[in-house]
């Protein structure tokens, strides 16, 4: 039971009163809240650092491109990768993904190719594949998901052939909180030499990555979603494959020499980040990875189980509400409906309880409409929350119920 | 903070909770198809009309207590009004849910819905079934209310 939890004492954000209550924030996996010691990283580059990285020969330059380069090692050395010119900084796991679509996928595919992705994406891991397939004559393939809202791992090896050149698979899905077995898909995706990629979006937050372990060839995440600021996230990518890929964008720093008969690109992995890039960003990143670290893994994913395991008993005893997703691997996400009372109407009257949650279709239509439903409600957790929250949204939804059910 | 009770009234629940308009008009002269891309809500709405008069409604559709309320209440109000007056009373319904003093030309029953001003993300629950028979009034496509 996670009573009391002194780590919420360091996020700012969470010592307010909504609607002359304290704060209960269960809106995690839209954007996590940030925790004093990012806050204090960006506001000192500002005050102290601030001037524009790789080329000032100033101190302050000096300093700003240390900062920025130290953020990328961290990275580095927090998903495992084998060297930090791995890591791209880009403005999230979105644009990740899209990256790999067109400097990977778009100059390779052509028709009669498929890449195969999964029914419980969320939009940024589907639109980016669609537009390559346009763009390219490939086609999309989509493995099913269970009742229970796990991945249907027969549909997805019916589904995997030779044709098959690339797969795209959330770690953890954003809607219900599913957990892939992304180790054993980008197995199985190999067995046919497929290119793997991973939307890491909601899982570097909350549990222990190894993008070698792993075995994939692309990994994104974001940062805003792991404590950090918003506007920034990365894009892991083997060191062979990055080497091999054109640049997407075309500007300052990411080249070597430029003519007006022949440019030359910069090295993996300035070639991908044309422009003067998010600094503070990164440097928030930075401390966010040093957050995630001094608290650890190991702490962060057993206290989400733990709330994840409450708050189904929670809900599972108010009379009208049906958990969607129960996966028995499941990250701290769930989505829930109310008999007779619409998402809509939750999130405001929750709201009003100072419960902030999420509703809507959490940008995952096609899953919405695997389950049969227009929207849901989730709570998703962090390592900030208590079983005090959870029993403060189980109230909440009663009198939602009292209210309008 | 704004009270929850002014939202959802009495008058606004009950109109959720029991529809009289909900359905389909058929045969229909108008037909209209509204969507809210935020929660997913879609709405159709039948009509017909008479010389340019409205002399029925309906609504069809999955929607949140205060886009119910408002098209049920909308279905009610409407009969007997032609396109411009459907215009005119939603340009001040618009008013009442968005302007501090927006209140005093509007019927009664949609003075109800007052209390959404308070609440800026609500606001478009309460106009999807307005944009939507407008729209089909207009012989348009599918109303949204991005």
């Amino acid at each position: 039971m996670i009573a009391d939890n002194a780590i919420s004492d360091t996020f700012p954000a969470l010592q307010q009163k909504i609607g002359g209550k304290r704060l209960v924030y269960l809106d995690s996996a839209a954007t996590t809240q940030k925790p004093r010691c990012v806050i204090d990283a960006i506001i000192n580059y500002y005050e102290h650092d601030n001037a524009n990285i790789h080329r000032g020969v100033h101190t302050l330059s000096q300093r700003a491109t240390k900062a920025y380069e130290s953020a990328r090692a961290s990275i580095a050395n927090l998903v495992g990768a084998s060297r930090a010119e791995e890591v791209i900084f880009v403005r999230g796991a979105t644009e990740a993904l899209n990256l790999v679509a067109q400097a990977w996928a778009r100059p390779r595919l052509c028709e009669g190719d498929e890449i195969l992705i999964t029914e419980m994406e969320h939009h940024s891991n589907i639109v980016p594949w669609q537009l390559v397939c346009e763009q390219t004559g490939a086609s999309l393939k989509v493995a099913k998901v269970n009742d229970d809202g796990s991945l249907d791992l027969e549909s997805f090896r019916e589904l995997l052939t030779t044709d098959t050149v690339l797969v795209s698979v959330a770690h953890v899905s954003n809607a219900i909180g599913s957990i892939n077995p992304v180790k054993e898909l980008c197995t199985l995706a190999k067995s046919v030499g497929a290119i793997t990629v991973v939307d890491g979006a909601q899982a570097t937050g909350h549990m222990q990555v190894n993008f070698s372990d792993i075995g994939c060839d692309f990994y994104a995440l974001s940062g805003h979603k792991m404590f950090g600021p918003t506007g920034i996230g990365c894009l892991i990518g083997k060191y062979d494959l990055l080497q091999e890929m054109e640049p997407w964008q075309g500007g300052g720093d990411m080249i070597l020499t430029v003519s007006f008969e022949e440019t030359v690109w910069n090295e993996v992995p300035f070639k991908f980040e044309a422009g003067t890039p998010n600094i503070a960003g990164a440097i928030g990143l930075g401390a966010a990875v040093a957050f995630i670290e001094e608290i650890g893994y190991d702490t962060i994913h057993r206290q989400e189980q733990e709330l994840l395991d409450y708050c189904r008993d929670v809900l599972r005893t108010i009379e009208g509400v049906t958990i969607v997703g129960t996966a028995k691997n499941n990250a701290g996400v769930i989505a829930f409906t109310i008999k007779d009372v619409h998402p809509h109407d939750a999130g405001t009257i929750l709201d009003h309880a100072g419960v902030a949650i999420r509703t809507g279709n959490h940008c995952a239509e096609p899953l919405m409409e695997r389950f049969g439903v227009t929207a849901t409600c989730r709570a998703s957790f962090s390592v900030y929350n208590t079983t005090d929250d959870i029993d403060r949204l189980g109230t909440a939804i009663q009198d939602a119920i009292t209210m309008l059910g | 903070m704004a009270d929850l009770r002014e939202l959802y009234l009495e008058m606004v629940t009950d109109h959720a909770k029991n529809p009289r308009n909900r359905g389909k008009v058929e045969p229909c002269t108008h037909i209209g198809t509204g969507h809210n891309p935020l929660c997913g809500d879609k709405l159709v709405v039948t009509v017909s009309t008479d010389n340019d008069v409205i002399n029925d409604i309906k609504f069809d559709g999955e929607g949140c207590a205060i886009s119910t309320a408002s098209a049920d209440l909308m279905a009610e109000i409407l009969v007997g009004k032609n396109i411009e007056e459907v215009q005119a009373l939603f340009a001040c319904f618009h008013a009442l849910l968005t302007e501090e003093n927006g209140t005093d030309s509007v019927p009664r029953k949609l003075a109800v819905f007052s209390g959404v001003r308070e609440f800026p993300m609500r606001v478009k629950c309460a106009t999807l079934p307005w944009h939507t028979i407008i729209s089909a009034l207009e012989g348009g496509e599918e109303a949204t209310t991005e």
